[in-house]
């Protein structure tokens, strides 16, 4: 094998171990663009890991092994609302109950994984043996949506036309999101909540409901991260370990991106490398378990380096982590 | 606009005052709320609440091993809380407690390793207790140098901190310090933390600990600057406190506290150093201090509390195959109830009078 070939198989596992931070960040970029900050993604993304793989799980165990796509679209809308629902309780602490946000995200991460852990116990339990989906499911999980002749075309095929449904989906998202930020009066108005929600009442612009929205929707979005962790790199079973770690990379990848959702492509590519790293290209000079710290250590590199540069455009939505009480203002 | 402006139905008004008794009533109220929603959780694996409970309780409480193991788990959330404590006063949000109390197992560890033999048993035991007080300070005080010079993010730094000290522990137990299958060596009984009624002396430690931090938070001049930056940055640095000096202080503080845990947990506990040392601890120790509004005598209630939750949990498990993850829910729901219910306590809502033409304004 030559050096460019090694390259490619490296970027393309990138990818696949990137995509579940693609939309855990994602999903928290929205929120915090909302002034919200929630700490809970952790949780989040253990609640839709385990909740998605259940909605397929039982989907198959009922009525018939469905079709790749409606496996899909179920596995997206139970990861979708188990982590809408997780963080509307956030939401409805910190927003209408005035409660801390950092606290609370760290409540809401205790939570949510436990309930992760607890409904994938439980379906282990009820199964009596591991928790998985047909191997038809589980191919169609990681293959691409494209013809076979475009995924020939030498070296950039496999790079651009071989990823699953699940990365192609999330380019989609990331983009919608950029427009959606940059592009109409909804995202603008959104902006202005998250940098100052006064100035943004004053304006007649309903900052309860946009905090909320955001902050639904968005936790929906990083949930769906959980649950692509686990059919495209964990085999479709749950393993009460194997996300720990995901979310909070996924936290600090929105401080490496600039709170931009175009940003959050390569960012998670590049932490999706550095998570598979370790595997793939082993230095003997160092060993295996130092090795896996890597994403750790350049998490806290950059957020030194975020912290040092003084630029205004690359600053968090002004009042992000701060709570709005009109009466207060 | 209409002419007639519109009372919303709800109106908010802040409390002056209230009274203390009633605010508790309140706050254990939610816990018992809080223990209700755990009811729904429990009904879904098809066992009975009540029965469920009472296997908690028993499998904590009822017998004087039991207890002594419910003690056992309550000592490091406790010691941890206390460390948590000022940082959270500060409204410095460390969650990396985890790590430091590895960190502090690490040193304490390196001590006993180097000087087992060469000392006898207490000289050694308060080397390994001033190494893990070392240990877990500095590992605190890398976040809190780069937070007071240049304001990096705390919370992520101190929590990836955690992923990094786990990973080195991980490296000695498979590496360097391996002696068989994967695993640390035994500590010599002379490393070893006494017992005191059947439960290693890390309670009295810890018990010492709730009144010092106590007199510290309170009767100090540093444990007054850290209330004042918790309740405004700038009035302090306008009172002209050097704010990054103090953060740095407190932090090294915290970490050393946290280390101590890990020297008690490695010494007194498991007598030996492993990578789950800390095994979340650090992040439920975040409960525990909030759940007793930083105040270190709740902390030993509350402490109490979480213990008999997770041991309960770990009796229900193999009693009635509950997944031990119920500890965690239980203790998330306990946070939102407590977190929420200070709203109440700080908040009046008034109800939009049926007679008002037009209503009292704002």
């Amino acid at each position: 094998m030559n050096a460019l070939d090694t390259v490619i198989l490296l970027l393309l596992a990138a990818i696949t171990y990137g995509t579940p931070l693609l939309y855990g960040t994602l999903g928290e970029i929205l929120t915090e663009k909302s002034g919200n900050l929630n700490l809970g993604v952790e949780g989040i993304l253990f609640m839709g890991g385990a909740f998605g793989l259940g909605g397929v799980y039982y989907l198959e165990k009922f009525a018939g092994t469905p079709s790749g796509l409606v496996a899909i679209l179920v596995a997206l809308l139970c990861a979708f609302l188990a982590g809408a629902a997780a963080s509307l309780i956030f939401c409805f602490l910190t927003t209408t109950l005035r409660a801390n946000q950092n606290v609370t995200g760290l409540a809401l991460a205790i939570f949510g994984t436990g309930v992760g852990q607890f409904a994938g116990e439980m379906m282990r339990v009820r199964a009596g043996s591991y928790v998985t989906v047909s191997n038809e499911l589980k191919d169609f999980f990681i293959a691409s949506p494209f013809p076979q002749f475009l995924k020939d075309i030498p070296y950039l095929g496999q790079l651009i036309f071989g990823n699953s449904w699940f990365f192609y989906l999330g380019v989609v998202l990331a983009i919608g999101m950029h427009l959606f930020l940059k592009k109409t009066r909804k995202g603008l108005y959104l902006r202005a909540v998250g940098e100052n929600p006064g100035t943004a009442d004053s304006a007649g612009i309903n900052v309860t409901r946009y905090k909320y929205l955001a902050t639904v929707i968005g936790g929906g979005i990083s949930a769906i991260g959980g649950v692509v962790y686990i059919v495209t790199t964990a085999g479709c079973t749950w393993n009460n370990e194997g996300l720990s770690g995901v979310g909070w990379l996924a936290v600090a990848l929105v401080i490496f991106c600039l709170w931009r959702p175009l940003s959050a492509l390569w960012g998670s590519v590049l932490f999706g490398a550095l998570m598979i790293l370790y595997m793939r290209l082993q230095l003997s000079f160092v060993p295996t378990e130092l090795y896996k710290i890597l994403p750790y250590v350049v998490t806290v590199i950059v957020l030194i380096i975020s912290s040092l540069r003084n630029n205004k455009e690359k600053q968090p939505p002004a009042s992000l982590g701060l709570a709005y009480f009109r009466e207060d203002r | 606009m209409d002419e007639k402006t519109k009372t919303p139905l709800l109106r908010l008004a802040k409390r002056s005052s209230f009274p203390k008794p009633a605010a508790w009533a309140i706050r254990v109220g939610s816990i018992l709320f809080a223990l209700l929603l755990g009811c729904v959780a429990i009904l879904l694996t098809g066992n009975s609440p009540f029965k469920a409970y009472a296997t908690m309780i028993n499998g904590a409480l009822g017998s004087k091993v039991y207890l002594q193991q419910t003690v056992k788990k309550a000592v490091p959330l406790l010691g941890c809380a206390l460390a948590i404590a000022p940082c959270f006063k500060m409204r410095f949000w460390n969650i990396g407690a985890e790590g430091q109390i590895t960190a502090g197992a690490l040193a304490a560890t390196f001590v006993a390793r180097t000087f087992t033999g060469k000392l006898p048993s207490l000289p050694l035991l308060l080397l390994m207790a001033a190494g893990a007080i070392l240990g877990g300070g500095l590992w605190a005080l890398i976040p809190a140098f780069f937070k007071a010079k240049w304001n990096t993010n705390e919370t992520l730094f101190t929590l990836m901190m955690n992923y990094i000290i786990i990973g080195v522990v991980a490296w000695l137990q498979a590496g360097p310090w391996e002696a068989q299958q994967g695993r640390i060596a035994q500590f010599d009984a002379s490393a070893q933390l006494p017992k005191v009624l059947g439960v290693h002396c890390g309670w009295i430690i810890v018990l010492v600990l709730v009144l010092l931090v106590h007199i510290y938070m309170r009767h100090t001049k540093q444990g007054y600057e850290i209330a004042v930056i918790g309740d405004s940055m700038r009035t302090a640095q306008y009172a002209g406190m050097n704010v990054g000096r103090i953060m740095m202080r407190t932090m090294f503080l915290s970490g050393a506290i946290s280390g101590l845990v890990g020297f008690i947990i490695a010494a007194g506990a498991n007598h030996t150093l492993a990578k789950e040392i800390a095994g979340g601890v650090g992040f439920t120790s975040i409960t525990v201090a909030w759940l007793s509004q930083l105040n270190a005598f709740a902390m030993i209630a509350i402490s109490m509390m979480l213990g008999i939750l997770t041991k309960g949990a770990d009796t229900l498990q193999t009693a009635m195959s509950v997944p031990a993850a119920i500890s965690d829910i239980i203790i998330g729901l306990l946070l939102f109830c407590m977190l929420g219910c200070e709203f109440f306590i700080n908040y009046r809502l008034i109800l939009r009078k049926k007679t008002g033409k037009g209503g009292a304004a704002v």
